[in-house]
């Protein structure tokens, strides 16, 4: 079955969506991420929609749910790389995904997620040894 | 069987075609604005657009001045408008150009009827029919012609009037002229979230100083550019409300959630460096005015 795949780093998790979301694959995800969450302990969730041309109201709900659900077991997510066109349609749309930190690449969004966890406690190097999984 | 307007009109124009000419010319250098035109050009548009009037006319009568026949009388009139209005000349005096034909026609139809006066009254009416809408027709190009200078004379204003200016590491800022519509704002928008990609800018000033008014419309907008913004990483700050504007703000009922404001848009810079990491510090030395900068890590 097709699925998402969901990257550890360090205390966070990188997902990269690069196909179209449907229900199936989206509630996969939200049960994958859920789960990895819970085993890893992660604080953050990274969600990188850079390679998304298209995003509908759908995907829109999606990650609205992923950044509640993260926020339930106290990690944090951002969606990182919106393309411009992508976010004038949401926009248009009237989804402005409140709720949902967004950065504009990988790297400033494990800079926005470790100021993060450092204001909510010890601040913790991302270890790159530990890598992806 | 006494010869139809339509007949008769091409045959006086075939007849006294000089004597009109000379008439119709005379009538418009009289009424000419000074340094327009001179009367040899005059005279050549004239004369071209009579010939192919009587073409016209002998080819397919008088009533389908839309059709394929008259196309090379149009296409005349077309040319004289469109010069006409790109030259500053009002609309009545560009129809004028053709209805002062009038005169020198009635006049030929006159003299060519002698003395039978329902027959000069057909005349007289089958001629005005046809200048009447040639008369429309030019001035319907002319029309056209200024709108088409108009439209682009606004779309030059739009790609004017919204620059992205980069003012530090990082902050972006966008000085709003004008008013702010949907098209610009769209425009707004675009080339924004364009620079956000482009320099990788966390912070972005929307300065609106030059907005004359915000309503409830205009605040729609700027909220919009916000939240797209916003999805892309950025964080936005709004510079340069006046006092009268923050009162028509508030009375309307605008919300604009959290979004930071500043009254202007040094506040707002200074609020953008802090968020960057970035400290303005003056100098202890007082003949050296300027502030040094440090930058800090965060």
């Amino acid at each position: 079955m097709e699925r998402i795949p969901i990257l550890r780093m360090g205390q966070f998790l990188l997902v990269t969506i690069q196909v179209d979301m449907h229900d199936r694959l989206a509630l996969t995800l939200q049960e994958d991420l859920t789960s990895r969450i819970t085993e890893h302990g992660s604080r953050g969730v990274l969600i990188d929609i850079s390679s998304l041309e298209i995003v509908d109201s759908f995907i829109g709900r999606m990650l609205a749910n992923i950044a509640s659900i993260a926020r339930v077991l106290d990690a944090d997510t951002v969606v990182v790389g919106m393309q411009p066109a992508v976010a004038i349609t949401l926009v248009e749309l009237g989804l402005s995904l409140p709720g949902v930190r967004t950065a504009l690449n990988v790297e400033k969004g494990v800079a926005l997620l470790n100021a993060a966890v450092a204001s909510s406690g010890a601040m913790l190097e991302v270890d790159d040894a530990d890598g992806e999984d | 069987m006494p010869a139809t307007p339509s007949r008769r009109l091409p045959r006086v124009l075939d007849e006294r075609f000089d004597e009109i000419l000379a008439a119709w010319t005379k009538e418009q250098t009289n009424g000419a604005k000074p340094g327009t035109a001179s009367e040899g050009d005059i005279r050549a548009r004239c004369s071209e657009l009579l010939s192919a009037m009587r073409k016209a006319l002998a080819s397919s009568g008088a009533d389908d001045v839309q059709g394929p026949a008259w196309a090379p009388v149009r296409d005349v009139l077309q040319r004289v408008s469109f010069i006409r209005a790109q030259q500053g000349f009002t609309p009545s005096e560009t129809a004028t150009f053709v209805l002062s034909l009038k005169r020198p026609l009635f006049e030929a139809l006159r003299a060519s009827a002698g003395n039978d006066a329902e027959a000069l009254a057909t005349d007289v009416w089958g001629a005005t029919e046809v200048l009447d809408r040639l008369a429309l027709f030019t001035a319907e190009v002319y029309m056209k012609t200024r709108e088409e200078l108009i439209a682009r004379q606004s779309q030059d204003m739009l790609e004017l009037s919204t620059p992205v200016v980069k003012l530090w590491e990082g902050v972006l800022a966008l000085p709003m002229i004008g008013t702010l519509d949907s098209s610009r704002t769209q425009v707004v928008m675009e080339s924004l979230l364009q620079r956000i990609v482009e320099t990788g800018a966390d912070v972005a000033i929307l300065d609106i100083t030059g907005v004359p008014t915000v309503d409830t419309l205009t605040a729609q907008h700027l909220i919009k550019t916000v939240t797209a913004a916003r999805l892309m990483g950025a964080e936005c700050i709004i510079s340069g409300i006046r006092p009268q504007i923050a009162q028509t703000i508030v009375h309307l009922g605008v919300d604009l959630g959290d979004i930071v404001t500043k009254a202007t848009l040094a506040d707002a810079f200074k609020l953008a460096l802090s968020r960057t990491g970035t400290t303005l510090v003056r100098s202890r030395n007082g003949a050296n005015p300027t502030g040094s900068l440090t930058t800090t890590p965060r």
